[in-house]
This record gives C-alpha cells, sequence and structure tokens, in this order.
C-alpha cells in the first residue's frame, strides 16, 4: 500500500506541471494561434518567480511566499507570451516562428540575467524550499484518501485541480469559452457576428503564458532545489499531452495522469519490489512512457481533429 | 521576373531581421558592460575570424550539422509538415554510423566512412518515416509522434551502447570510430590554419562540410525541377487541391518524412564521425541541440536549401565569435539571445515586404505619371 501512496504522490509531481501547461496550450490552441513557445514560457516564469523566492525567502517562508511567486510566475508569464501573440495576431507571421524564437530566447537570457542579477554570478538559482506540506490538516487522517491525495503535498497540486475544473466550465460554460473556440474553427463566420477575433485570440495567447509561466514554477518547485535554465523539455511534453489530448479538457487531464505515471513508473521503478526484481534495464524504463504514449495514440487518434483554424493566421481583409 | 522580386524582397527582409537582431543584441551589451560595447559587437561579427582561417575553419565545421537539419525540417515544411524530431533522426543516424564505423573494418579503407554514413542516413531515414507512417495511416500529429521518438532514441541509444561492446564504461562514451571511418579532411585544413611558428595550428573543418553543402543543392534541384518535388510542395501549400489534382496525400507524407529524417541522420553521422571532437557518442540524457537549431536556421532561411545554406554559415559564424566575447567580460549566451531575436524580428517579414513592394508600386505609379506628358507632346 505504502508504494501506491508514493507512486500517486510522486506522479502529481509530473502530471499536474503537465497539466496545467497543457491546459494554458488549449487555450491558446482553440483561439486558433499553436503556441510551441510552452515551453520558453515555462522557463521563463520558473526563472523569474524562483529568483523571486530565492531573494524573499529571508524574510518570509513556506505557502504565503509560494503563492506570492505563483503570481510573479503567472504574470511574468503572461507578459512573456505577449511576443508570441503579437507575431502570430498583429504581424500575421507563421505562428512557428515567433514560438521557436521564444523557446531559443528565454534559457539563454535566464543564464544571463542570473549571472548578471546574482551577486555570487553563477547561472543556477538557488532556493530553499519550504512549501511541502507533510499533512493537510483533518484531510490528511481521511484512511486511503489521506495519503494518497493529501499528505507529501503542495498547495500547486491543489491549485492545478482547479484550474482543471475552471478551464473545463469556461471552455464550455461561458460565453467567453463558445467565442473563443468559434475563433478557432472559423473566425471568419465569428467575426461576421460581431465576435473580435484578434481580441479573442490575444485573451487565448495570454492565458496560456499565465499557465505555462505558472507551470514552470510547479514543475521546478518538488523535483529541485535550484533552477538551472530548463524545465527539462516540459515544455515539448505539455504540447504531446495538450494533442494526445485532442484538445479537450478532460481527455488533456487523462493524458497527463497517464503520461505522469508512466514516467513515475519509470524513474522511481527501484523503490517498488515488483518491478525492480524483474532486473530490466532502466535506460528501457525510460523508455516505457514515450512508447506506452505512441501506442496509445496508435489506437485514440483515427477521429482526432486539430482545432480547424489553429496555426492559421486570421486576415480580416480575406474574409 | 516577379518570382526573382519577390525572393529579392523576402530576402531583403531576413537581412532586415539580422541588421534588427544585431542591434537589440548591441543595446544587450551596452546595458550590461557599456565600456567593451562596441569590440563585443565586432568581435560578433567577426565570428571566426577572431582566430584568423582556423576560426572560419571552425564556423564551417560547426555549421555541417546545422545545416543538415536546416535541411531536414526545411524540407518537411515545404509538405506542410512540422518536423521537430530532427534531434531524434539526428541521434539515431549518428549511432549507427558510430556502430557501423566501429564495428565494420572489413570494409576497404575508402569505401568504410561512405557507408558508414550512408547507414547513417537510413536511419534516420527510417525514423522518419515513422512520423510519416504515423500521420499518414494513423492520423497522429507529427508534432507528438516526433517527441516522443526523440526521447525514445535518446534511451535507446544510451541502452544500446552500454550493451554492446561499443561501450567504454570508463569514459562513459561510447568507442571511437576506426580511422578508416572518419570523414577524410579533403585537403581542407591546408586552407583553414594559423601557422604558430612553424607548426600548421588546423582547424577541424572535414569534407562534411562539403557534402552538406552538396546536398542542399541536391535539395535545391529536387524541390524545383522535378515533378516530385513539385508533387510535395504542391500537397503543403493546399492538400485538397493537390488530392482533386491526383497527387497521393499519404504517400506525399510518407516521403516527405523519410527525407526529412535520412537528411537529419546525414547530419548526425557527419557530426561524429568527423575528425576531432566527433567519432564517439557519450552517454548522457540531453537531447542533441543540433535538431532544434535546425528549426532556427530552416525558418530564417525560409525553407529554401541555398538560404538554409546561408543562414546555417551565418549562426555558425556569430555562435564561433561569441565563444570570444568572453575575454571581454561578455557570456556566451548572448549569441543564443540575438539568434532568437533575429528570428523573432523575422516574423516582421511579411509587413517588411508588404512595404517593400507598397514602396515599389508608389515609385511606379510615380514615374508612369512622369511618363505621361512626355508621351502626349
Amino acid at each position: 500500500m505504502d508504494a501506491i501512496y508514493f507512486l500517486v504522490q510522486q506522479m502529481m509531481f509530473f502530471s499536474i506541471p503537465l497539466l496545467i501547461v497543457a491546459l494554458g496550450g488549449m487555450f491558446s490552441e482553440r483561439s486558433g494561434v499553436v503556441n510551441i513557445a510552452l515551453e520558453g514560457i515555462m522557463v521563463t516564469g520558473a526563472f523569474v518567480s524562483i529568483l523571486f523566492i530565492s531573494n524573499l525567502q529571508s524574510v518570509m517562508s513556506g505557502q504565503a511566499l509560494l503563492l506570492l511567486a505563483i503570481l510573479v510566475a503567472v504574470v511574468s508569464g503572461m507578459l512573456f507570451s505577449l511576443l508570441h501573440a503579437y507575431a502570430a495576431i498583429n504581424l500575421r507571421s507563421d505562428q512557428t516562428i515567433s514560438g521557436t524564437a521564444l523557446n531559443m530566447i528565454a534559457p539563454a537570457a535566464a543564464i544571463y540575467l542570473a549571472r548578471m542579477l546574482q551577486p555570487n554570478g553563477v547561472q543556477q538559482v538557488e532556493f530553499t524550499n519550504t512549501f511541502r506540506i507533510p499533512s493537510v490538516p483533518v484531510l490528511g487522517d481521511i484512511p486511503v484518501l489521506g495519503p494518497l491525495l493529501f499528505q507529501n503535498a503542495y498547495i500547486t497540486t491543489y491549485i492545478g485541480l482547479l484550474i482543471f475544473a475552471v478551464s473545463a466550465f469556461v471552455l464550455y460554460r461561458t460565453r467567453f469559452g463558445l467565442r473563443l473556440r468559434s475563433c478557432g474553427e472559423h473566425p471568419q463566420a465569428a467575426d461576421s457576428v460581431g465576435i473580435n477575433v484578434y481580441k479573442m485570440r490575444y485573451a487565448g495567447v495570454m492565458i496560456s503564458g499565465a499557465l505555462a509561466g505558472l507551470g514552470g514554477l510547479v514543475y521546478v518547485i518538488p523535483t529541485s532545489t535550484n533552477f538551472n535554465a530548463t524545465v527539462s523539455g516540459y515544455g515539448f511534453l505539455a504540447l504531446a499531452v495538450l494533442i494526445f489530448g485532442q484538445w479537450k479538457p478532460l481527455r488533456i487531464l487523462l493524458a497527463a495522469f497517464f503520461f505522469g505515471l508512466m514516467k513515475t513508473i519509470a524513474s522511481a521503478y527501484s523503490g517498488i519490489p515488483v518491478l525492480q526484481d524483474l532486473g530490466i534495464p532502466s535506460d528501457i524504463y525510460k523508455m516505457v512512457p514515450f512508447i506506452a504514449t505512441l501506442i496509445a495514440l496508435a489506437f485514440t487518434s483515427r477521429k482526432s481533429q486539430a482545432p480547424r483554424a489553429s496555426g492559421v493566421p486570421y486576415d480580416k481583409g480575406q474574409r | 521576373m516577379d518570382k526573382v522580386k519577390k525572393a529579392f524582397s523576402g530576402m531583403s527582409a531576413s537581412l532586415l531581421a539580422i541588421v534588427a537582431g544585431l542591434l537589440a543584441g548591441f543595446v544587450i551589451l551596452l546595458i550590461s558592460n557599456p565600456a567593451n560595447a562596441v569590440r563585443g559587437l565586432w568581435t560578433i561579427l567577426l565570428g571566426g575570424w577572431n582566430n584568423g582561417m582556423k576560426g572560419m575553419g571552425q564556423v564551417l565545421y560547426y555549421a555541417t550539422p546545422i545545416i543538415m537539419t536546416g535541411l531536414s525540417v526545411g524540407f518537411a515544411f515545404k509538405t506542410g509538415m512540422f518536423n521537430i524530431g530532427a534531434t531524434g533522426q539526428l541521434m539515431m543516424g549518428g549511432f549507427v554510423s558510430v556502430y557501423v564505423g566501429v564495428t565494420w573494418t572489413f570494409l576497404p579503407g575508402a569505401l568504410h566512412w561512405i557507408v558508414a554514413l550512408m547507414m547513417g542516413a537510413l536511419a534516420g531515414m527510417a525514423w522518419g518515416m515513422i512520423v510519416g507512417l504515423f500521420k499518414a495511416l494513423l492520423n497522429v500529429h507529427e508534432v507528438i509522434t516526433s517527441i516522443m521518438l526523440n526521447y525514445i532514441a535518446l534511451y535507446l541509444i544510451n541502452y544500446l551502447i552500454k550493451i554492446s561492446y561499443l561501450f567504454d564504461s570508463l569514459k562513459n562514451q561510447s568507442v571511437n570510430v576506426a580511422a578508416t571511418a572518419v570523414i577524410p579532411k579533403a585537403g581542407l585544413d591546408q586552407i583553414f590554419f594559423i601557422l604558430k611558428g612553424k607548426y600548421h595550428d588546423a582547424s577541424s573543418v572535414n569534407a562534411g562540410i562539403l557534402i552538406a553543402i552538396g546536398i542542399a543543392l541536391l535539395m535545391y534541384v529536387l524541390l524545383n525541377k522535378t515533378t516530385f518535388g513539385f508533387e510535395l510542395k504542391a500537397v503543403g501549400y493546399n492538400r485538397h487541391a493537390s488530392r482533386y489534382a491526383g497527387i497521393s496525400e499519404n504517400r506525399a507524407i510518407i516521403t516527405s518524412m523519410a527525407i526529412a529524417g535520412g537528411l537529419a541522420g546525414v547530419a548526425g553521422a557527419l557530426m561524429y564521425l568527423a575528425p576531432a571532437s566527433g567519432m564517439h557518442i557519450h552517454v548522457e540524457e540531453v537531447l542533441a541541440a543540433q535538431g532544434f537549431n535546425g528549426i532556427a536556421v530552416a525558418l530564417l532561411g525560409m525553407s529554401s536549401p541555398l538560404g538554409i545554406i546561408f543562414t546555417g554559415l551565418f549562426i555558425a559564424h556569430i555562435t564561433v565569435g561569441g565563444a570570444y566575447l568572453q575575454s571581454l567580460r561578455y557570456m556566451k549566451e548572448i549569441i543564443e539571445v540575438i539568434i532568437g531575436l533575429i528570428i523573432y524580428f523575422s516574423a516582421f517579414s511579411l509587413l517588411v515586404r508588404d512595404m517593400i513592394l507598397r514602396a515599389n508600386k508608389k515609385r511606379r505609379l510615380k514615374a508612369e505619371a512622369q511618363m505621361k506628358p512626355e508621351e502626349e507632346s
């Protein structure tokens, strides 16, 4: 039983950032803008917010500091994503161009700035992890569910799940969501009934920036004690989760958990007696999440369809 | 005539992006350390020349793999596919060519490296073809397959190296390829060197750059002068229209990804069979950066094989220049920021092209207006 608790707790560390970032990507793509800059935005959000923590941890700590850092990550990610929005929407350029540019700029700039801004001149930004919750009061004591979900947890896990619920509601149950989706499917039609396509697409990209920035922070906090200008390709994996989830919130949630579980097994198999005894080399285990995803995709993608206008610049003059 | 004009305005847009990116880089230099900023910019512009002919040789050496991955990404773009998997294809190509380079020593000397290179190309081709097959037959988005295959390639190669007798466990890398499998220098080391006393300090440049440029020219012919290339491009422009015209979309997708994979596979082979820093593979859990840099090269070169040769050389040039920035107390990461900014500014190309075309039109109208009275008189 302990092994299962451990597995689920670990899984959250992998799945939640993927979930948050993939949901972000969903808002952008459903508004009609492909966002391959997720990786770069994650790096930016993580860098700014971890630098923030690193500078403020002498005066405050714990959940208050984490919540402030979350705000910083959200804002910095959103501001950075504006660069992508401007190129993709106003300049009507190929959307892979600005995405690639942002992915290149973010890690290099993070190293450059870290070495310039930090008194010791190193590129790693160190922080002390004071954010882990050993056991949530009351909830942590529930049998089974307690250890499964409310022990050894981070507040970011619950924020991630909350973001999922809100995203699904906003996308399918609000006027804003309907308008956003229409801009990703048929912007000309949306425009003809008075929806401002440019504005909706800006909203989509900015939400993706906010969530990707947050995802960067959420990824770094439980897995490390410093930030070294990388999120290990999680932005690209989130892109994969988004496509695996067929641009739909619930499927994205399932895809993120599926991938996170596989990834946990791959990295923690030595702690699980059954898997350890099999004697399979670690490199094979590390391949499992990716192979499993490919196999799952082979069976589930028949009807997969990206938002129809996703990646197509909208030109009002061509209506 | 119109085509030439369009290509020209596209090129001038790329040049403007480069100028704007360098200016922005200069501003960053000014902010971080004003005293050395001018010398810093000059160092970047000098690039390889900071170290004379040897430095220029290094530029060619670094340009080789990114020209190949640029061609790979650019080729896939032409068929409307985004090949974010050049990294995995490169690593598979590199691994197979190293394997052949180490083990197939029964091959006669001159043939060994050529066979190793070709096997690398085939391996990359197979890896790229999986992406095409998944897309064409199972409707799986090429981006997700590519990303998964990048990681599978990474761990698979580490696994295969460790279980084979290729493994040098002390250095945690594969053993070096046989001398016959190393790409010849083709006399380039007699051109790109500097003299240290009487000692020829030659650069790492080798025949790889000639192969890369040769393949780029081949791709240019394939895309622009053959029916096959036309079909691939037609699918990229408008897949519905091309289907109507009787072009098999599935076949185009599969072959295009296979060729793109093959190009990236050659990149890997040229990297790991190169004399100097190549010849073996380190066992580490990092995706090769050259694959992702290929995206930048392809975008800046507007996916045209000839453009890609120049952008590959340019990016290698300022990257080599960046290494010399450290003596001026700047960090070399600024080069990547500048490259990123240049690519970002190339997104303005549509705007710039419109502006140029509009200015041309205005000038023509004006000229016509001036012509008219003379005609009447």
